[in-house]
């Protein structure tokens, strides 16, 4: 038997052509689908790293004994309580003399931030050798400089239309001229809560607000989701009730998040008269949130743990109890901790929920605990993407930059839990 | 062949010259739902010796096995009917512990289905859950002599901390025949258990199932004529879920009675 074999591929097939067009499809979808995650990340990335850097003021400024620290005590509470306002104002003057009138003198003191004092007193109270002496300090510059350094305000624009005045211009010129002035790491960003004033505001509030949110969060939705699953799961009857059960818990995860948030401003703040704005309470709404997700993922992967070792134990005479507990569980675990984690992703993002329940609230303490009024990063986001001011809108691109780290360090984890934790059959 | 002729052909009560039957099935029907896996069985199966159930796929073997230690109770649209006694006392009885039950009749399964943690706590979990020791010696006493047993300890000795589930296929089966001895069961059934194993490994449990005969009673399953024959005292052919014939493994397979076994064996059924 000699017949010609031939197993090329033809020269021009139909089927080999539209297997090429459908991958090249699929490509162009991927190709696209990457653009624009470029596109948003990259637009994030180059609107935010500007908040990451701050303008510097240096000054020479007096810090007279008698108007600190009358008696000599050394003791940082009273120091704190002295008025370093008037020193930084007048170390202001001294360095621009030729500014006279009301009106110069204003835009004067407008170069720094008005919580430029605040840096000159904590680093006094750090410092208290200071007192009596002429310190040369570095000193907030205010959010218009510093969005004009950033090259965010044009000098080409007339004078009335922008926010830093010819007089300032020239004042900031002779400032960089002798490097008084210059952009440094903003470590206050990471160190601080929220402000009014765009150079002095911060991340850390919100990021603390979220991560208590979070662990209400978890703490409610874990114990409960994976105690739900199991029941449903390996427990109750597989009849009607359950199916329909089952039905509902999957489209309560389709329910808008806003509706959780009516929830517990009826429930949590109305009824139960839980702190208002507080992460336990927005932990507790994400919680009702998370909870379908996490039941979701985890009777999946109840359901993916091989019959055979249930049968296996329940042959050794394991009680459906032990044979759930001491096997099917422990390996359904990573399955359940992964869905949780990416409950947790999501949850992290919400922001509507939040704001029904008041965390929309301008908090500049940052939360010590979570019956606290506090904020979280999305509505931080959200607040600072509402604020007119030019300064924030690096903050919010900065903000939202800092979410996405997070977001990508959850996803993270979970996909390393889930490397980690799997059983190899 | 119809339903009436079948009924006719059925019962065959064995000669009771053997010795007191340690499971007597008694008119036993099993249905899943509507549909009736198992017609009027009765079998006694004898202390100390294997007894082999075969016919062709579908006929109820496992279905009759698995009711033997209740594991049936799991389906929830299983049903039994009839009675079954382990040593007199009807398995299906309200005050019955399943769990106890299960303890003295021990299964392995088709597929070894080791857990998936160490060869040590494969063996050492049923004893730990039924109490049977607390002590750590004890308990790795129990262990040894439970591999030993299944003829297993040689292999494994060295690395009982490994997960049971990197065995070999023959090995991880001979652990769930030592995990099923652990308990101190009196019967050990299973359910076609060489069936995902090769030659060598089919040998070397055949070999195990006939030296575990002098302590347990043993019912197998088995696809396999030639291993009914070679580890089976007795052997109890079922078709359509009725029990067509029952007897001495040599007389079934040498003499049949009915002519759906003479059919079976020789091939021509299944
Ligand atoms: N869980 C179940 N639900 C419904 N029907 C079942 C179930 N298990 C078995 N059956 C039915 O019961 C009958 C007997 O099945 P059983 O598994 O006992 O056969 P078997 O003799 O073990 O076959 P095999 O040799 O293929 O393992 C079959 O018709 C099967 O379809
Ligand atoms: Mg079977």
């Amino acid at each position: 038997m000699t017949d010609t074999v031939d197993i090329r591929i033809p020269a021009r097939s139909p089927r080999h052509r539209s297997e090429r067009r459908f991958r090249l499809y699929g490509m162009a979808a991927i190709a696209v689908s990457l653009g624009f995650l470029a596109l948003m990340v990259g637009s994030i990335v180059l609107r935010g790293t500007g908040a990451f850097q701050q303008a510097f003021v240096n000054i020479e400024i007096n810090l007279p004994a008698n108007k600190i620290d009358p008696d000599g005590t050394g003791d940082p509470l009273v120091i704190k309580k002295s008025r370093f306002g008037s020193l930084v104002k007048k170390a202001m003057r001294e360095r621009f003399p030729e500014a006279k009138s009301r009106k110069e003198k204003r835009q004067l003191y407008k170069l720094i931030s008005a919580t430029a004092e605040y840096g000159v007193r904590d680093t006094v109270v750090a410092n208290p050798k200071l007192v009596g002496t002429r310190a040369s300090l570095w000193v907030r510059a205010s959010s218009d400089v510093d969005m004009f350094l950033k090259g965010n305000i044009s000098a080409e624009v007339a004078e009335d239309q922008r926010r830093v005045s010819d007089l300032q211009l020239g004042w900031i010129k002779d400032l960089h001229d002798k490097g008084q002035i210059e952009k440094r790491f903003n470590t206050q960003f990471f160190t601080s809560g929220d402000s009014r004033e765009p150079e002095q505001a911060g991340i850390l509030g919100a990021i603390i607000g979220s991560a208590l949110t979070l662990l209400v969060c978890f703490l409610f939705s874990f114990p409960t989701g994976v105690l739900s699953a199991v029941y449903l799961e390996e427990f109750a009857h597989k009849g009607r009730i359950n199916r329909i059960i089952e039905v509902n818990i999957n489209n309560l995860a389709a329910v808008p998040s806003i509706v959780f948030g009516l929830l517990g401003l009826a429930i949590f703040l109305n009824v139960f008269g839980f702190p208002r704005s507080t992460p336990l309470v927005g932990g507790m709404v994400l919680a009702l949130m998370t909870l379908p997700t996490i039941i979701i993922a985890s009777r999946a992967s109840l359901r993916a743990v091989p019959p055979s070792i249930r049968e296996a134990a329940f042959g050794l005479g394991a009680s459906k109890v032990q044979t759930t507990f001491h096997h099917v569980v422990p390996l359904a675990m990573p399955g359940m901790l992964t869905g949780s984690i990416i409950g947790m992703a999501q949850a992290l993002g919400e922001t509507a929920p939040l704001l029904m329940i008041g965390m929309v609230a301008f908090i500049v303490d940052l939360p010590g605990g979570v019956t606290e009024a506090a904020t979280a990063l999305p509505v931080q986001i959200f607040l600072w993407a509402d604020s007119p001011e030019r300064g924030f809108l690096e903050k919010t691109s900065a903000a939202i930059f800092v979410l996405l780290i997070f977001l990508v360090l959850m996803n993270l984890i979970a996909i390393v839990l889930r490397r980690r934790l799997e059983t190899r059959w | 062949m119809n339903i009436q002729t079948h009924i006719e052909e059925t019962v065959m009560p064995v000669p009771s010259a053997s010795p007191t039957p340690i499971i007597e099935v008694r008119d036993t029907q099993v249905f899943y739902g509507e549909k009736q896996a198992i017609i009027d069985v009765n079998v006694e199966i004898e202390p100390n010796a294997v007894t082999a159930f075969i016919g062709p796929s579908g006929c109820g073997k496992s279905t009759l096995l698995r009711c033997l230690n209740r594991m049936n109770d799991v389906i929830p649209i299983c049903r039994v009917e009839g009675s079954i006694t382990l040593a007199g006392q009807d398995i299906y009885a309200p005050e019955v512990d399943v769990v106890a039950l299960r303890q003295k009749v021990g299964m392995v399964f088709q597929k070894p289905n080791p857990f998936p943690k160490s060869i040590f706590e494969n063996v050492a979990y049923g004893p730990k859950i039924n109490g049977l020791t607390k002590h750590k010696l004890e308990m790795e006493e129990i262990v040894e002599t439970s591999l030993k047993r299944a003829g297993l300890w040689e292999e494994v000795k060295d690395r009982l901390d490994q997960p049971g589930t990197g065995l070999s296929g023959g090995q991880q089966q001979r652990l769930c025949i030592a995990r099923a001895i652990a308990v101190q069961p009196k019967v050990i059934l299973m359910d076609e258990p060489c069936s995902a194993l090769d030659p060598i490994a089919t040998a070397t449990v055949e070999t195990l199932i006939d030296e575990l005969r002098e302590k347990y009673t043993i019912i197998i399953v088995t696809h396999s004529m030639q291993q009914a024959a070679r580890v089976s005292q007795k052997t109890a052919f079922f078709h359509l879920g009725e029990l067509v014939e029952f007897g001495t493994t040599e007389q079934i397979f040498s003499a049949p009675r009915q002519e759906r076994t003479q059919n079976y064996i020789t091939g021509r059924i299944g």
